[in-house]
């Protein structure tokens, strides 16, 4: 674009009007990605249950993956270990985090199956089955009785799972949003 | 520091409890000692004699250089040396050292699940959802972007939650305060890699990712990620530690340590957050009416003294430099002031310049211990118009526990009130709520 024949206050004036562009195109050095590449890593799961994947669960089902592969940290029955608890949902009294469970604190279930899924059990996470990952969710939500013994736990009704402290939060700077 | 002793004169007190003009302090000698307590005495000098080191020629010059030997005990302190199921912290020894810059080695960290061991080539950064082009990009790719360089500090959320406790728990700046270090970080900012994914309209948010074992997840506005967001790689001049991120983190400077997702391998823009598991239980704070803060965010206008401090003792009567770290997520920090009296009376303390925003500020104020008891305190202002509250203050409003944590736990987040230390007639210091 820049040319040899150009007076010299052409080219000065190019190079103005040329360079900030140059720089605002950027190196374009991204490796375009499908939408079938992304699921691979694509597991978040929102609060409205966007991303959620098929498959379900029961409380029952979650007890057997429980006992096999989250008891060692979490306890036997979810009251906690070298892991933080699973279950309580009594009023907090204090500003003591430790006072804090999925029962009394968590806004959402399905932060539920998108933790499970990502970063449980602690020494294999990742490795368990959509299934496997319901029903664990189900029997935590049975543990803190948020759900019925007998519910299914699936993409459709993980996200209607009413948590009792949904209202419970403050944004600290709305401004900042 | 005493060009001309021939104009020794005595010292202006600016403040309650013997703190020094600067003046007077880089004119004048030390006053005369005071009080009983002698001044400490120089010891008499030996006769100069070579030392061993001086006559054998020294150690070989290694690749990659290590500290002498004599500091090995200027070291973070680890709450979880054997790596057990549970997160891993390491809090910076920011009372044995100097400056603003935070070296590598001693950077805090906290880590859910230990450092991956990633292979740089294989790494990849992957930015989709609400943009008009999903695109992965290469650590090699990444190195041929513009560049930018800046002083940030990072904090964890939960640093300083000790002073949570009703009263004051006994332990130095370390165990109270070291869960922030602040570095030279350079890379990519994230609005650079926007501007060729395009951005969709409804997009208001980003969840970013990491490559750990429990790729932990945070959402964090659009706005921030536009703003001054960066896809670190380089720490103070060299690629990230390991259990800083390497090869690359997200670094939103001022806010939040965890939202600072290291091993960053994924950035989702989406219309809402995402409402991950430490959004929704570590990071939510309880406030004194049993609702909860979300989306904190921000680190706030912060200060404490470092020296002195809890575990040193004062060596005598005499001239001491006061000296400690501020900083803001807001911004700069705009004034530091320093009491000795407990907050009665205060003084400027001086700033190390250049003062930049979101980073360690160095403040200094000279003073003359006269052997008396005393309570140091600092407190600082940011150029947002935001003050660092007295303790008191802060409880008033974020409340205070009932009984006393253990000195490594979290049972609260984003204190931010004054550190006070009593120094009694013995020159010991102490943690003391004044």
């Amino acid at each position: 674009m820049c040319t040899h024949e150009l007076p010299l206050s052409t080219l000065v004036l190019a190079l103005v009007l040329c360079l900030p562009a140059a720089y605002a195109a950027g190196p374009n050095l991204g490796q375009p990605v499908n939408s079938a590449d992304i699921a691979a890593w694509d597991t978040s799961v929102m609060p409205d249950g966007t991303g959620l994947p098929a498959g379900s669960g029961t409380s029952v089902q979650g007890a057997l993956v429980y006992a096999a592969k989250c008891a060692a940290c979490h306890g036997a029955n979810g009251q906690g270990g070298i892991s933080s608890a699973l279950l309580g949902g009594g009023p907090i009294t204090s500003i003591n985090a430790a006072e804090k469970t999925v029962g009394n604190f968590w806004p959402y279930a399905t932060t539920l199956f998108d933790y499970i899924r990502r970063a449980m059990p602690w020494q294999e996470p990742k490795s368990l089955t959509s299934d496997e990952v319901y029903a664990l969710t189900a029997y935590v939500l049975v543990l803190n009785q948020l759900i019925g013994e007998n519910d299914v736990m699936s993409a459709t009704t993980l996200p209607k799972v009413r948590m009792p402290n949904r209202d419970g939060f403050i944004i600290r700077f709305p401004n900042k949003l | 520091m005493l060009r001309d002793r021939s104009k020794r004169r005595s010292l202006d007190p600016v403040a309650g409890n013997e703190f020094l003009h600067r003046r007077s302090f880089l004119r004048g000698g030390l006053a005369a000692a005071v009080t009983g307590y002698s001044v400490v005495k120089t010891a008499a000098a030996e006769p100069l004699t070579d030392d061993p080191w001086s006559l054998v020629p020294g150690a070989v010059t290694r690749p990659y250089e290590q500290r002498s030997r004599f500091e090995d005990q200027v070291a973070r302190t680890l709450s979880n040396p054997k790596g057990e199921a549970r997160v891993q912290n390491a809090r910076t020894p920011l009372h044995l050292l100097n400056g603003t810059i935070t070296p590598n080695g001693q950077h805090f960290v906290v880590a859910q699940s230990g450092a991956p061991d990633i292979d740089p080539e294989r790494h990849r950064l992957l930015i989709h959802g609400l943009v008009k082009k999903p695109l992965i990009f290469t650590l090699d790719a990444l190195a041929r972007y513009p560049m930018v360089s800046r002083m940030s500090f990072i904090e964890c959320g939960g640093n300083s939650a000790p002073l949570f406790s009703p009263q004051p728990i006994q332990a130095n700046v370390q165990g109270l305060h070291g869960l922030v270090s602040c570095s030279e970080w350079t890379g990519v900012l994230l609005s650079t890699l926007l501007d060729e994914t395009g951005v969709d309209r409804q997009a208001k948010w980003l969840i970013a990712e990491g490559a750990d074992a429990p790729t932990l997840t945070r959402s964090v506005p659009l706005s921030k990620g536009l703003d001054d967001a960066m896809i670190a790689l380089y720490q103070n001049g060299e690629r990230l530690m390991p259990a800083n991120g390497y090869p690359m983190r997200l670094l939103l400077p001022g806010w939040e340590g965890n939202m600072n997702i290291k091993w960053l391998r994924r950035i989702k823009l989406t219309d809402a957050p995402g409402m991950t598991f430490p959004e929704s239980k570590t990071y939510a704070q309880i406030l004194p009416n049993g609702k909860a803060y979300q989306f904190y965010f921000v680190e706030e206008v912060k200060s404490f003294i470092t020296q002195p401090s809890p575990g040193t003792k004062m060596s005598g009567l005499g001239q001491y430099e006061i000296s400690g770290i501020a900083y803001s997520g807001d911004g700069r920090i705009a004034r530091v002031m320093v009491s000795a009296d407990g907050g009665k009376t205060w003084a400027p303390a001086r700033l190390q310049q250049p003062v930049m925003s979101k980073a360690f500020t160095r403040f200094s104020m000279p003073w003359r211990w006269d052997g008396r008891p005393a309570v140091l305190q600092s407190r600082a202002w940011d150029d947002a118009g935001n003050a660092q509250p007295t303790r008191a203050e802060f409880v008033a409003q974020r409340g205070e526990l009932k009984t006393i944590p253990p000195l490594a736990a979290f049972p609260n987040q984003h204190f931010n009130g004054i550190t006070s230390w009593a120094i009694d007639e013995k020159g010991e210091v102490k943690h003391v709520y004044a």
